[in-house]
């Protein structure tokens, strides 16, 4: 039973361990850019197990910003997370140990999210196990080979590799928002708010970490007051 | 950059990567109820990314009219909701293609 749980979460993580090797490509391959080594930009894939986040952070640590502002920024950006969690603990063994529940939650991203969150009845722990096993060796894998090999890469290939994280970020937003006026409304809002903090004087010279959370709490927070969530029966 | 900086710095990242995720796990044993703050953690990521993206996607091929065509492309196949991976795939060959027809001009 144990052992068929495991396997059957190992073969669910299998097309998301095959997304997360190309998009760990195209991290490490950022991350030697802007003045990563290999085991520099592979540990914080394996100890960060986040795209966006460690996007954004990477960014902040080589324009020199300060610890407060990079802490405040993942934190902002990773704030879904908590939802994430708050949503999957309600799923889990009540009586699940403490060590089992920290496992757990270092693995809570957005797809191993989705996925688990579709399970029927009480989410079984060993399934979530199996299911994080294969993305978490893709993902960092994904970066060891990106950034190992971003100094070798052709200026055209680097150039394509360039845009490929934001084209992945235009993937994940673009389609919810497409028949969703508040989601789109919300996207642009949040560059129209990105691109005069660039812009005006005094905001411009607001580091990246800080204009990001500023600029998401705005967009994000005068949606919510507007847009509350529909009340859901239990 | 030092090696310690970037060192302290992934410490940093990993802990504010993991606190929002294990505190919940830990402490709650109940759903969240407020509708205001549940909208905003569902929204904050589409606020994140768009601002990540736009216009920091415009530097980040060799040039202007690379990332243009790579990001109209994109933003084209992302509409007609392909998958993650096509969507990547078609960006950076519209990339590659422009550069490749750049250097032939």
């Amino acid at each position: 039973m144990s052992r068929s749980n495991y396997r059957r979460g190992l073969l669910a993580g299998i097309p998301i361990a095959l997304g997360y090797f190309a998009v760990g490509l195209t991290f490490g391959i950022y991350a030697q850019s802007t003045g990563f080594t290999p085991l520099q930009a592979t540990l914080t894939s394996l100890s960060n197990l986040s795209s966006t986040g460690q996007l954004a952070g990477v960014n902040i640590i080589s324009r020199l910003g300060g610890y407060v502002e990079l802490a405040t920024a993942i934190l902002i950006i990773n704030m879904r997370y908590l939802l994430m969690s708050f949503s999957l603990v309600t799923k889990i063994d009540p009586k699940l140990s403490t060590a089992k529940r920290m496992l757990i939650s270092f693995a809570i991203t957005d797809e191993i999210y989705a996925v688990s969150s579709q399970e029927k009845g009480i989410l079984d722990e060993r399934f979530f196990f199996g299911l994080m096993t294969l993305p978490i060796l893709g993902w960092t894998s994904g970066t060891l080979i990106g950034s190992s090999l971003g100094p070798v890469l052709p200026p055209l290939i680097a150039s394509a590799f360039g845009i490929a994280i934001y084209c992945m970020f235009i993937a994940i937003i673009v389609p919810p928002a497409r028949n969703n006026f508040k989601l789109l409304l919300i996207i642009l809002a949040s560059i129209t708010l990105n691109l005069l903090f660039l812009k005006l004087p005094l905001l411009k010279n607001l580091a990246s970490g800080w204009r990001l959370t500023i600029v998401a709490v705005i967009a994000a927070g005068a949606a919510a007051i507007i847009w509350p969530k529909e009340a859901v029966d239990e | 950059m030092s090696e310690e900086r970037i060192f302290v710095g992934i410490l940093v990242m990993a802990a504010a990567t993991y606190l929002p995720r294990v505190l919940p796990m830990l402490l709650l044993r109940r759903p969240i109820r407020n509708l205001r703050l549940l909208a905003f953690f569902e929204y904050v990521p589409f606020a994140v990314i768009a601002a990540m993206t736009f216009p920091d996607i415009l530097s980040s091929t060799a040039n202007l009219p690379s990332a243009l065509v790579g990001a109209g492309i994109a933003l084209l196949l992302a509409w007609l909701r392909n998958s993650l991976f096509t969507v990547a795939l078609g960006g950076m060959a519209g990339v590659m293609l422009t550069e490749l027809i750049q250097s032939l001009l």
